[in-house]
């Protein structure tokens, strides 16, 4: 295997990247440039497929490995996959061609640049997985901030501004300090590849303090309560694509960091702030469902309970073991997927009434039948009904808490109530009750492309909820060999 | 004096001068011809630089009073390349103010003549000539736009204020010369007793004198009036060319003779540094001017240099000059946007000039765009690894506390950043500016974005360059 098929991954939405810039956004060509982003994306997803096809589950090791100099003497451009980071990347290429088939309504100016966005933004991402060195992560880690800020700020709604600006800032802020600890990761062990780091293993006096350093990057990205606030906000001004992309992706990026490289690089130090996650993860999952109970805004809520859900994550890859970490990894797809949808879903009532304050609607059943039924299987999927992905993830992962620590999960399981709660409430008042907005009436059922968007995230969903096997085959060699290592070198410290 | 031609650059450029002086005398509406002479000296000038003196081993002349090595070769490539563009550039600017004359590029070749002694210095006097030859052109460029009651003011301001640093760093280097009995560094470092305080003393003004001259905090008071007030091809060059001979003085005085005093002028460096970029980053958020804006962001952007230059280690100052030339292809990058903003024959220069300027001109606020992202530092642009060679550089000396005061202060400075990005793409559009660009203008434009878009590919080769910088 020479081709470097995971640099093919990286660069080709790029590629369509710019050479939709050089074709300039007229009114007659505006479907030729869909065209041209959607053929980059959907063969960067057939790609990954074929990636996910010869990649080897048997072996724990990275496959794929490119390794190149970079930086001579510093950096080396070095890019692998596992087990762990095979799923996000399909994850990501599945993604991203449904938010462009999406664009059709909702972004109406500059159509051009906005694709210009997502592919940079796609390449970004694809990057953050395949990764293997910090430095290397860090750069497609913070780039994507770029694009995300302009996605945000130009296309999104009234007060886009303000919630570009915390998005960045807040991101910016956690970033830093990452990168401080990487150059002294370089600093103490004279190199930033991963795979060595994992060799050599970093010294227990310095892990603490270093894995605060990542912990403040990767919380604020996950997010993780109380550095959520920006969540909502980013959530309720992006446009629906951005919405999507940021639930759907950007929001992994994190749960990955967490595993790759909080408890990669710093057992000893997870071990002893497993305490300080499960009670920010408990506080975010009952705290932030509670507030999304409350919540007059659809896209306010979905964005709650991503944090809440994301709680969950945080808890499965703290609890060092198979299921926890299998169960999160898979929660964090069915996440993707779910919540993807139902911004979308959000999306599709948004372009035709303008409105996402919950009240407006009621009803709509009658008028929108296939909306309704599709929408309610994604709302079923958010609450972890069995049958789901939903349910395969939080199943594991509290499965996991209750071994290791009895209140914790105790408490979470509440959080599941409660998610059950808010989503069923939501899914009442806006598709059941009695129709009293007259506005309502003029409403038309998902077109075509909307519909196939949505079928496409609700075939997986269903999918993995009856039959994770795919899944679980994919990464379980993969972190039985992470956790073993995890805990030899605990062992060893000691 | 058998190593003369190793001075031919300073020859070559001070010939040129006079003969430019006497040229534009007799000859009548000479500025054009003069000023495409100017470019072509410049243009010479370097490629003699780079051919006599780049690759020789450290030699002295004059009685080791002038000193050719690879950093001395260096940055004068960089002064005279920067102002060739500088040169290049500002020729549509200075005619629509009616102000291109032919003292502008031949008051440009003497500053740059002034920096080029500076920068091979090895004496306290020949460093002080050099810095009054280009100070003293300095004043008269930024009063250039005589009719202007700003651009009067502006060097006023800057005479009467760098007289007076010109002032504390004579009082430095007399006390220096009192204590050790010469001027000279290689005398001056073998010389003097560790435990004098004098000598501190003497270290402290010229280093006032010197941040004076880089406007690093505290002594920035000037920059902000100066830069606003003086043309935008003189600020442009500001910005750049003068902080490259101040910084090589300062690698140069700080390295040679006092390195063994490295505890006594850490903690000013490290003081400066910070106060700089903090200051930098928080005084440029209320700005409304863009020229007073960059004034402040340069403020900060020296204050990463300066982190570079505190650490005492030959990594570190190798990465102030990495930054130094990546800041300066920012620089040139955002001033030739900013002379782009022109609407019959009236330029631009507040924020809010920018607005919606993504829909009228979408390639200049795209190369805008990426400009100013990288001026923040963020990955995957030149800016970011400019940070990140000091931040490696700071962090293996174990400052941390500079490191995370510096990173805290681009998050800082990233508002502001943002901001301009904000009125740029997020609001209503304003008129259109006029598009028939001159073509150097154009080409400097592309030719930094693309530099500072694909940095990232062959991150190696600036640092190739840089590396055989071999001070201590």
């Amino acid at each position: 295997m020479n081709f470097p098929i995971l640099s093919s991954l990286i660069l080709l939405p790029s590629i369509g990247a710019l050479f939709l810039f050089f074709t300039r956004s007229k009114s007659e060509n505006k479907i030729t440039v869909k065209y041209v982003a959607l053929f980059t994306s959907l063969v960067n997803f057939f790609l990954s497929i074929y990636l996910w096809f010869l990649f080897d589950q048997t072996t724990s090791a990275f496959q794929f490995v490119e390794d190149r100099v970079w930086i001579e003497g510093l950096i080396n451009y070095k890019v692998g996959i596992d087990g762990i980071s095979i799923l996000f990347i399909i994850l990501t290429t599945f993604i991203t061609p449904l938010c462009i088939i999406s664009v059709n309504n909702s972004v109406t100016k500059r159509l051009n640049e906005f694709l210009i966005a997502i592919l940079v933004m796609e390449t970004f991402m694809i990057g953050v997985f395949c990764s293997l060195d910090l430095v290397v992560f860090y750069l497609f880690f913070e780039a994507g901030l770029i694009p995300m800020f302009l996605i945000i700020g130009i296309w999104g709604g009234a007060r886009r501004v303000y919630s570009a600006f915390k998005f960045f800032l807040f991101t910016l802020l956690g970033s830093v300090l990452m990168l401080v600890a990487i150059i002294s990761i370089y600093w103490i062990t004279g190199t930033t590849d991963v795979v060595q780091l994992y060799e050599i293993g970093i010294d227990t006096k310095y892990q603490n303090l270093l894995w605060l350093a990542f912990f403040s990057s990767f919380a604020v990205k996950t997010p993780m309560w109380p550095v959520h606030t920006w969540l909502p906000d980013a959530h309720v001004e992006a446009p629906t694509a951005g919405s999507v992309l940021l639930a759907a992706i950007l929001l992994k990026m994190a749960g990955y960091g967490f595993i790759r490289f909080s408890l990669g690089l710093f057992p000893s130090a997870s071990e002893v702030f497993t305490p300080l996650i499960y009670t920010l993860s408990v506080i975010a999952i009952i705290f932030t469902s509670l507030i999304a109970l409350m919540q007059e805004d659809m896209k306010k809520l979905i964005a709650y309970s991503s944090v809440a859900h994301m709680g969950f994550v945080t808890l499965g890859i703290f609890t060092i073991q198979q299921q926890g970490i299998e169960g999160s990894i898979i929660q964090m797809i069915s996440h993707g997927l779910v919540s993807a949808a139902l911004f979308l879903c959000v999306g599709v009532v948004y372009d035709r009434m303008h409105s996402r304050l919950i009240a407006t609607y009621g009803g709509i059943v009658t008028i929108l039948p296939k909306y309704a039924i599709l929408f309610m299987v994604f709302t079923l999927a958010a609450l972890g009904l069995p049958g789901t992905s939903g349910f395969v993830g939080e199943f594991l992962i509290l499965m996991a808490a209750f071994k290791d620590n009895f209140l914790v999960a105790v408490l979470a399981s509440l959080g599941v109530i409660i998610g059950a709660a808010y989503m069923l409430w939501l899914y009442k008042r806006v598709i059941f009750g009695k129709l009293i907005n007259s506005e309502l009436k003029k409403m038309i059922d998902l077109n075509k492309s909307e519909a196939f968007t949505l079928t496409c995230l609700a075939i997986p969903t269903l999918y993995f909820g009856f039959y994770p096997e795919p899944l679980i085959n994919t990464i379980e060699v993969s972190i039985s060999d992470f956790i073993d290592t995890y805990n030899f070198s605990v062992a060893s410290k000691k | 004096m058998n190593n003369i031609e190793l001075i031919f650059s300073e020859i070559f450029i001070s010939l040129s001068i006079m003969f430019l002086l006497i040229l534009g005398v007799f000859k009548k509406d000479s500025s054009k011809i003069i000023h495409n002479i100017s470019l072509l000296v410049l243009l010479i000038t370097a490629v003699i630089t780079f051919n006599e003196t780049l690759s020789i081993n450290p030699t002295t002349l004059f009685n080791e009073s002038i000193i050719i090595d690879y950093l001395s070769s260096f940055m004068k490539i960089i002064t005279l390349l920067a102002a060739f563009v500088v040169l290049l550039i500002s020729s549509n600017y200075l005619r629509s103010f009616k102000i291109f004359k032919i003292e502008y590029p031949i008051l440009i070749l003497s500053s740059v003549l002034g920096m080029m002694i500076m920068i091979s210095s090895n004496d306290l006097i020949v460093f002080y000539m050099g810095l009054e030859l280009q100070s003293l052109a300095l004043y008269v460029l930024a009063t250039f736009n005589r009719d202007q009651l700003k651009s009067s003011e502006a060097g006023l301001k800057y005479f009467v204020l760098s007289a007076l640093s010109s002032g504390l760093l004579l009082y430095g280097c007399s006390l220096i010369y009192g204590f050790t009995g010469s001027t000279n560094f290689n005398v001056i470092s073998t010389q003097f007793n560790t435990n004098e305080y004098a000598i501190t003393f003497g270290i402290v003004f010229i280093l006032v004198g010197l941040a004076f001259k880089i406007s690093a905090v505290p002594f920035h008071m000037w920059a902000p009036d100066v830069y606003e007030g003086s043309p935008t091809s003189v600020t442009l060059f500001f910005t750049m060319v003068p902080k490259i001979a101040a910084l090589t003085v300062f690698i140069r005085f700080l390295y040679v003779p006092f390195l063994n005093l490295i505890d006594q002028w850490q903690m000013i460096l490290v003081f400066l540094s910070i106060a700089s970029m903090l200051f930098g980053a928080i005084a440029a958020i209320g700005q409304k001017n863009l020229k007073r804006l960059i004034a402040y962001s340069s403020i900060s952007h020296i204050g990463y240099a300066l982190a570079g230059l505190a650490t005492g280690s030959n990594e570190g100052i190798q990465s102030s000059v990495i930054y130094m030339t990546i800041y300066i292809i920012m620089n040139l990058g955002f001033f030739s946007c900013l002379l782009m903003m022109k609407r019959n024959n009236i330029y631009y220069e507040q924020i809010d000039d920018l607005s919606g300027l993504s829909k009228n001109h979408p390639l200049l606020s795209i190369s805008l765009l990426i400009i100013l992202f990288s001026l923040a530092g963020i990955p995957p642009l030149a800016g970011f690894f400019a940070k990140f060679y000091i931040f490696k550089s700071v962090i293996e000396q174990s400052m941390y506390f500079l490191a995370i005061v510096g990173l805290l202060s681009t998050v800082v400075a990233a508002f502001y950043y943002l901001r301009i990005i904000k009125i740029m793409y997020f609001d209503e559009e304003k008129d259109s500016y006029d598009k028939d660009h001159n073509l150097w203008l154009k080409l400097s434009l592309t030719v930094s974005t693309i530099l500072i878009l694909t940095y990232f590919i062959f991150p190696s080769e600036l640092i190739d360059v840089v590396s055989k910088i071999n001070i201590i």
